[in-house]
């Protein structure tokens, strides 16, 4: 079986953003850069169903501008075999991504996508769901456990109630939740090896693909400022507050 | 042009949140009508008809519907939709897995967890877990759209009267199978809903520690949550976790108690109304956001404060 892994570099989730002062997004220079927390479970997964041997191959798969190398790169020290960087300079929306994805998909021919639930830069939780739309294959989002058997997939779901198990036929979409694995950290061995491993690179113009987006971002801006407060001296006097002042118990 | 909302339930009763993406959808359009797609859900159907902001309520009966599975609940509402300009939905794991599946079949750019409506094709969303807020317009013709449930409030429950319209279930592929969903049962109140939460993190050591949270839930008439430290450790189960990968959750009163504040828990729980953090670290980012900060070690400060709870007898339910 073979897995498609799609990873995206996003600014590090440790960073505090800021917005800037015109309105139009959020500070990017010189600001630490990471690949987006969920998809290194996605590329873990892969690289863990590889080494039990029922995956034989792991092609991981970044749209971004060059510097999204840097996280297939990482995915290829961990264990991916090839990587596929098509070259995109300006943001592209979920659903243009989900596009450029289907025709990896047709190329590659994958028994599954991997890709995170959700990227922590624009917070949409769409391109997963998308492309399973447009492959029409079954889906499991927010994936915490997977089972792979030989025409299926058994997931275990994180869901707001609990947990859901689902089987869904191969090929399938899966997004990956945190808490399905604990990503490793490349070696320096590993690293270097890495370098040698094939990067194909594609750029997103030459796809054949509607990229245009459809939603225009008016303006970007802080949200309000929680009012500072105080440090109380003792638990009474907490209670106290809280029953006298803020009223709430 | 009207609003088709997709309403959540269980088959025989609406799910908390419809109710608040209710609320949401008439802000982008009065003419509200609610798409129920399930399994012997003739009740939920009349419950839906009763809500005021409700003018038609569209039910799909069928076997098809019983467990959510996007891939039977998508082309159904690729069909329902065509005469809709709107198509809407809270932005719960239950929104999230259908409706983009719904925008990629209709070639449609979805805006995802709007907080705000400011007019039909205009509305204001979270990114960057919560540190920005972004206003968008959709250019899309017909526009799906997922709602932050805790941003809008409730609808009234009582006092409609919409019309009740069959709709025939469409074919579904035959690719995936619901097995089981385990639900964690709780006397307490629901997390995403809850007018007090009491949260305990890593600080807490271990899972048997939870007890001194639950007290003080239980004592309150809370909801438990946790942060993502304490379910990575396991001291606590996953529907407990509030922040950007979890739930958001905006409380009369939330408690942080051994919680760091990590941007990503902030994210689920800063628009709180009052905010109190229980932490011995006095340096915490917790406190930054905190209306009352407490230092000190929540191993002492916790039976304090319930002993101090238990003095008082007028503990609003």
């Amino acid at each position: 079986m073979k897995i498609l892994v799609a990873v995206k570099r996003v600014i590090d989730y440790n960073v505090q953003i800021r917005v800037k002062e015109d309105g139009s997004g959020v500070h990017t220079d010189n600001v630490k850069m990471s690949t987006n927390p969920p998809d290194d479970n996605a590329v873990e997964e892969s690289v863990k169903l590889k080494e039990s041997g029922k995956v034989k191959e792991v092609v991981a798969i970044s749209i971004g501008e060059d510097k999204a190398q840097e996280s297939i790169r990482k995915a290829l020290a961990v264990g991916a075999d090839k990587g596929i960087h098509v070259k995109a300079d300006s943001y592209i929306e979920p659903l243009g991504i989900a596009k450029i994805l289907k025709k990896i998909v047709e190329k590659e021919k994958p028994d599954m996508v991997f890709l995170g639930k959700q990227a922590i830069d624009d917070d949409c939780n769409q391109t997963g769901q998308m492309l399973a739309a447009m492959l029409n294959w079954p889906q499991a989002t927010f994936s915490s456990k997977l089972n792979i058997k030989e025409k299926s997939l058994e997931v275990v779901r994180e869901i707001d109630e609990g947990l859901e198990t689902l089987e869904i036929n191969l090929p399938a979409i899966v997004t990956c939740d945190l808490r399905l694995n604990e990503p490793r950290f490349a070696s320096l061995p590993n690293i270097m090896k890495a370098k040698k491993k094939p990067m194909e690179q594609l750029n997103a113009k030459d796809m054949g693909v509607d990229l245009k987006n459809r939603i225009e971002q008016l303006k970007v801006e802080e949200p309000p400022k929680r009012k500072a407060g105080i440090k109380v001296a003792s638990v009474a006097e907490l209670v106290s507050k809280l029953k006298n002042e803020a009223k709430v118990i | 042009m009207s609003v088709l909302l997709i309403a959540e339930h269980d088959n025989s009763k609406l799910k908390p949140f419809t109710f608040n993406a209710i609320t949401a959808a008439s802000k982008i359009d009065s003419d509200v009508h609610v798409l129920v797609a399930g399994t012997s859900c003739e009740n939920v159907s009349k419950e839906t008809a009763n809500i005021p902001l409700v003018k038609k309520v569209l039910v799909c009966d069928s076997p098809n519907y019983q467990n959510y599975l996007p891939e039977n609940l998508a082309p159904l509402v690729i069909k329902v939709s065509e005469k809709y300009d709107h198509i809407v939905a809270s932005a719960n794991t239950f929104g999230k897995n259908f409706m983009p599946r719904v925008a990629a079949a209709l070639d449609v750019s979805q805006v995802s967890d709007i907080i705000k409506v400011n007019g039909p094709d205009t509305f204001v969303r979270p990114i960057y877990a919560g540190n920005a807020f972004a206003t968008v317009k959709s250019g899309d013709k017909k526009k799906c759209v997922t709602i932050r449930p805790t941003s809008f409030d409730a609808a009234e429950k009582s006092g409609g009267s919409a019309t009740i319209e069959k709709v025939e279930a469409v074919d579904i592929p035959s690719t995936s199978k619901f097995i089981k969903r385990e639900e964690t049962k709780s006397e307490r109140p629901e997390l995403g809903t809850a007018r007090i939460v009491v949260s305990g993190g890593r600080g807490l050591e271990s899972g048997e520690n939870f007890k001194l949270i639950n007290d003080i839930a239980d004592k309150l008439n809370a909801a438990v949550g946790a942060s993502r430290a304490a379910v990575d450790a396991g001291y606590i189960s996953n529907d407990h976790q509030v922040g950007q990968t979890g739930k958001v959750v905006v409380p009369d009163l939330y408690i942080a108690v051994g919680i760091s504040g990590a941007i990503q828990h902030l994210a689920g729980m800063k628009e709180s109304k009052i905010i109190v953090a229980i932490n011995k670290d006095g340096e915490a980012p917790i406190f930054s956001v905190a209306d009352y900060g407490l230092e000190a070690d929540l191993f002492t400060a916790l039976p304090e404060f319930l002993a101090e709870l238990n003095k008082l007898n007028t503990i609003q339910k």
